[in-house]
């Protein structure tokens, strides 16, 4: 049974345009599913859809067993400038009610989870991109959600801090096993990371083609350049090139 | 520190030097033009009637700026929290802030019989405006994002407004904030010269019209500085309350620091 089971779902925006045009998906529980497809084919409507956002405009999208908790990163970190990395990630605790001494001990966890122990105190424009990304990675995981929905996390950032951060998410998700919907318009990241990568075609968005890979975990720098890797990569890529022509 | 702070202070110290040179290597009497000497001479020995007078002005300006915090913030609030206030509120708002205090500073001090409320009504008239307009466009000005983080977690709308929106508008309002302060003792005053030329003494602009009927010309530029130095108090002081307010964390307040 999936976790969420999205049938012909469509979305037209009040301006006119139609953003996805019948996507259908089944998420399993704890997969890590990549998104891939073309800027501005829907792949944060479809996020917000599957965060409960915004309602579909046709189209149904069930939970079996029921909503999940869950966290949520966007492309951007989005953090309020006016508290500290350990009141950001704490927020979500915060508006659940619980307790300060609580909240701020989960969140330091939660920091030091991403590899940010010692900058509890530091404020968002004390912080570098990559950390900034990371604050809104632990305040998506601090309520221990069983699905993490991200929107392009590591777009705007360097190749080095990337792969790291990549790597870091990984082991993450290998210890808890949440379920992960990553949202990439990036051929390797998406390989790299997913058991399974949807791609999308070009506006109005839907799931053109699927693709397995089933390359073991930890996936590390070795399966980063292995041979299997690139050819992954080559298979992933002439399906999105596929979607986008169609 | 170092040229910011020198360089204006030097300046000012030469217009003074030139000044009082100009009014001695011309001999112009104190009756058209005093020099800042006679004038620091004035201040000090009509302080007696002075400082009374400004303490009157201050008091005004600054009950008005509160005035202008307490509505204008809870304007925008309100206007924050429902649309329809906001649509039918906001055109009058603009018709107040547009129209010369001048103009309705005769009726006002006719209507109200206390002259020192009607001085109040007529600088916060002037002052509440840029309060209001940011503190709205700061409610407003809130990450997209960020509103939607709040929905995923369930926040109330109060509490949204309390954790997300009113944080986000503290530099918009502090903005506003300044900007009135300012207003708030131009409205004053120009009250007071209304009132005044009706007969109805208070503050130091009555101070001024007075003066100049007597002749007192130094006295009158005593007035007027101790006018501009509120000014530049109350600016100061709002200037500071804000950097302490954003310093920690807001753009606005970095500059100085690096
Ligand atoms: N609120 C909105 N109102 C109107 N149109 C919108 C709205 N949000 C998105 N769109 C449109 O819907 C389409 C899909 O947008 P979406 O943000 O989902 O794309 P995306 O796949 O996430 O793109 P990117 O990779 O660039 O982030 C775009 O053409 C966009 O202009
Ligand atoms: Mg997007």
């Amino acid at each position: 049974m999936p976790l969420v089971r999205v049938r012909d779902v469509s979305q037209v925006f009040a301006n006119g345009v139609q953003a996805l045009g019948g996507v259908s998906l089944d998420i399993g529980v704890g997969e890590f599913l990549s998104v891939l497809g073309p800027s501005g084919c829907g792949k944060s409507t479809l996020l917000r859809l599957l965060a409960g956002l915004a309602e579909p405009t046709a189209g149904t999208i069930d939970w079996p067993q029921g909503r999940p908790d869950l966290g949520f990163v966007f492309q951007e970190p989005t953090l309020m400038p006016w508290t500290t990395a350990l009141g950001n990630v704490a927020l979500p605790l915060k508006l659940r009610g619980q307790a300060r001494s609580e909240r701020e001990a989960r969140a330091a966890e939660a920091l030091a989870g991403v590899g940010l122990a010692g900058f509890e105190k530091s404020f968002p424009r004390e912080l570098s991109g990559g950390m900034k990304m990371r604050v809104s990675i632990a305040r998506a995981l601090v309520t221990e959600p069983k699905l993490l929905l991200m929107d392009e996390p590591f777009a705007a950032l360097d190749e080095i801090t990337r792969r790291k951060l990549n790597t870091d998410l990984l082991a993450l998700w290998e210890r808890t096993r949440f379920t992960a919907v990553f949202v990439t318009h990036s051929v390797f990241e998406s390989v790299f990371l997913s058991q399974r990568i949807a791609v999308m075609s070009a506006r109005p968005g839907r799931v053109r083609s699927e693709l397995a890979i089933s390359a073991p975990y930890p996936r590390t720098e070795t399966f980063g350049t292995s041979a299997d890797y690139a050819a992954l990569c080559r298979l992933a890529s002439a399906q999105l090139s596929d979607a986008m022509a169609a | 520190m170092s040229a910011r702070f020198i360089a204006p202070v030097l300046m000012g110290i030469f217009m003074l030097v030139l000044w009082e040179g100009l009014v001695r290597a011309m001999a112009i009497p104190p009756y058209i033009l005093p020099g800042p000497i006679l004038v620091a001479k004035t201040l000090v020995s009509d302080w007696g009637t002075l400082w009374p007078a400004l303490v009157v002005t201050l008091t005004i300006t600054l009950q008005a700026l509160l005035a202008a915090v307490l509505v204008g913030g809870a304007l925008a609030l309100l206007f924050s929290l429902s649309r329809w206030i906001e649509l039918s509120l906001f055109p009058y708002a603009i018709i107040l802030q547009v129209t010369p205090i001048v103009a309705i500073a005769p009726l006002i001090i006719a209507w109200v019989d206390d002259v020192d409320v009607s001085l109040l009504i007529c600088a916060w008239l002037v002052a509440f405006f840029p309060i209001l307009s940011n503190t709205v466009l700061g409610l407003r000005s809130v990450d997209r994002n960020l509103l939607d983080l709040f929905e995923l977690y369930g926040a109330s709308r109060w509490r949204t407004l309390l954790e997300l929106r009113l944080p986000a508008a503290l530099p918009y309002f502090l903005g506003g904030l300044r900007i009135s302060g300012g207003l708030a003792l131009i409205g004053a005053v120009v009250a007071e010269f209304v009132a005044g030329s009706g007969g109805r003494a208070s503050g130091l602009a009555y101070r001024i019209l007075e003066s100049g009927y007597q002749l007192k010309i130094p006295r009158m530029f005593a007035a007027l500085v101790l006018i501009s130095a509120a000014g530049i108090a109350i600016y100061l002081l709002l200037s500071l309350i804000s950097h302490l307010l954003l310093r920690r964390w807001h753009e606005s307040a970095l500059g100085e620091e690096r």
